[in-house]
């Protein structure tokens, strides 16, 4: 059983800010400190240019370097590590399978089926694919309970169906989509599967080969990792399909005037120098992550997300986005009557940190039929004080707006 | 840390709750929209100016406390002002909000700058100053556009 308290320990964050309620790790996730020391002791000991030089100290930023893709590849058991490509992010991953995959293989009257819990990451991409290709978006329902909705979206697959992009844990409602279930359907009408894993890496066991994706991305940041670093898998014979996206040093092999001979995945998708300490950092974030382990992370914060509901639900006035059968570490809410804004800047005020907005999913606000929510989202170093600290505050809110 | 009573006064509450000269305008000489996208907002102010005078305001659009509540005291003071007189009260308003130095009113207008301050308090919440603002950032581009106003964004 985790203790968050005990883990605070290992977050400088919560001596610097004493008091403070941190309920935003779907946001970004705190930095333990082995990463934040790690990354400097790199930068004193081990920092050069990768790829690049003879002498030692290259090679040893470059071994470290590609041991992160390593630790990467069996953090998702990927099959190769030539399967883990690093990017910015994972807003980078899906606009670097958008432009690539897409510009080779989206056609006219071809379709991408999305879900309707699409962070704008995993949508807006794929709606610019679609305007460059001539192909048709095609969005996926989740029901009145959150759940998505697995017979609807059978329905709407077709042999048109080139591409199949969903999150893997919804950043709005916390549902958990029936990955395994929506890569079988999709690829039994031969579509490939990107799934957005930015919420589920942090915080449950991921292996890309029991879910069969032919890509899965996340973000190092909401995994404890440093930000400007993220993973893009993709099933190698899908990657050595694709062509490059960015160019630059780093991806080629051959270069004259006349034309360039490119690099195999992954250096085909890696131009330029890359944020090598972040993978190094990275790296680090798994090895913090496997330390606790992923199933104990998950239970952790599967009882805590049970606790959070128990006692929202008992708040008068409190409305509680539906998060389906499965719900992990996200729950939004409303106060009848009082704007989001308000309410985090109530919150705020009790030391309370949470995420007020949108979350980067407008199609769904209106779905939802609210302007934003409130959103709690936990991490390793929650525990039950934090959520009744929420509920306290919450409470204070709510008498401030009717008095 | 400041009480956030300072920010919730009674006044903003009641004007958040119960917004004045909330509804769509028949026959407006003026409008503008205003959205902040961070938080998805959305105001529109109507204007009927009858020369050089504000014949009428109101607003309509869903928002925070602060935004309603800016939306509806804006409206009661600005109604049968000029608009000369109108843009002094604006440039002293948002000096103030946003920590500049702010320039005197006339003293024909000090009682309607009075009735604006339970707004100031948001000075104190960098993050929610832009609420306060919107919709005199919205009247401002009504005046400049008439019917045709372009929307204005926060961001």
């Amino acid at each position: 059983m985790i203790d968050g308290r005990a883990l605070r320990r290992e977050f400088p964050v919560f001596e610097h800010n004493p008091g403070l309620v941190f309920l935003d790790s779907g946001a970004s996730a705190q930095k333990p400190r082995a990463v934040i020391d790690g990354i400097a002791e790199f930068y004193r000991g081990d920092y050069a240019n990768v790829h690049r030089g003879v002498y030692k100290l290259s090679a040893r930023s470059t071994d470290l370097f590609e041991e992160a893709r390593v630790a990467v590849r069996d953090f998702l058991n990927a099959a190769d590590e030539c399967e883990i490509v690093f990017v910015r992010g994972a807003t980078e991953g899906i606009n670097l399978v958008s432009y690539s995959w897409g510009g080779a293989f989206l056609r006219a009257g071809d379709e991408v089926v999305i879900s309707d819990v699409e962070h704008h990451s995993n949508l807006v991409p794929w709606q610019m694919a679609c305007q460059r290709a001539g192909a048709k978006l095609v969005v996926a329902p989740t029901d009145e309970t959150g759940e998505f909705d697995l017979g609807a979206f059978e329905a709407l697959l077709s042999r048109r169906t080139r591409m199949v992009a969903v999150t893997h844990v919804s950043n709005v409602t916390g549902t958990v989509l029936p990955v395994e279930n929506i890569v079988r359907l999709a690829h039994e009408v031969g579509a490939k599967v990107l799934i957005d894993g930015c919420q589920a890496v942090p915080r449950m066991p991921v292996d890309v080969q029991a879910i069969d994706c032919d890509f899965y991305v996340f973000s190092g940041h909401k995994a404890y990792g440093p930000t400007g670093t993220g993973v893009l898998y993709g099933r190698r014979d899908v990657l050595e399909a694709m062509p490059p996206w960015q160019a630059g040093g780093g991806m080629i092999t051959s270069v004259e005037y006349a034309g360039t001979e490119f690099q195999e995945p992954p250096h085909r998708f890696e131009a330029g120098t890359p944020d090598i300490a972040g993978a190094v950092g990275l790296r680090l974030a798994i090895g913090f992550i496997e330390g606790i382990g992923r199933g104990a992370i998950q239970e952790h914060e599967a009882a805590l997300t049970d606790y959070g509901v128990d006692v929202l639900s008992r708040i008068p006035d409190l409305r509680l986005v539906p998060g389906g059968q499965r719900r992990l570490s996200i729950l939004s809410f409303n106060l009848d009557g009082v704007h989001p804004h308000d309410v985090g800047t109530v919150l705020d005020q009790h030391e309370v940190a949470v995420r007020v907005g949108h979350h980067c999913a407008q199609p769904l606000m209106d779905r939802l039929g609210v302007a934003g929510t409130v959103r709690a989202s936990f991490g390793i170093y929650n525990d039950r004080d934090d959520i009744d600290r929420l509920a306290a505050a919450v409470e204070a809110c709510r008498e401030m707006f009717s008095r | 840390m400041m009480d956030l009573r300072e920010l919730y006064q009674d006044i903003i509450l009641d004007h958040g709750r119960r917004p004045r000269n909330f509804r769509v305008l028949e026959h407006p000489t003026h409008l503008a929209k205003g959205h902040n996208p961070l938080c998805g907002d959305r105001v529109t102010v109507y204007l009927a100016l009858d020369g050089d005078r504000i014949a009428d305001v109101s607003f309509d659009g869903r928002g925070c406390a602060i935004s309603t509540a800016a939306a509806s005291l804006m409206t009661e003071v600005l109604k049968g002002k000029t608009v000369a007189e109108a843009q002094a009260l604006f440039a002293r308003f948002h000096a103030e909000v946003t920590g500049g130095d702010p320039p005197a009113v006339p003293d024909s207008l000090a009682d309607d700058a009075e009735r604006l301050e339970p707004l100031i308090g948001v000075k104190a919440y960098p993050m929610r100053v832009k609420c306060a603002t919107l919709p005199w950032h919205a009247f401002e581009a009504a005046l400049k556009g008439g019917l045709a106003g372009d929307p204005v964004k926060t961001e």
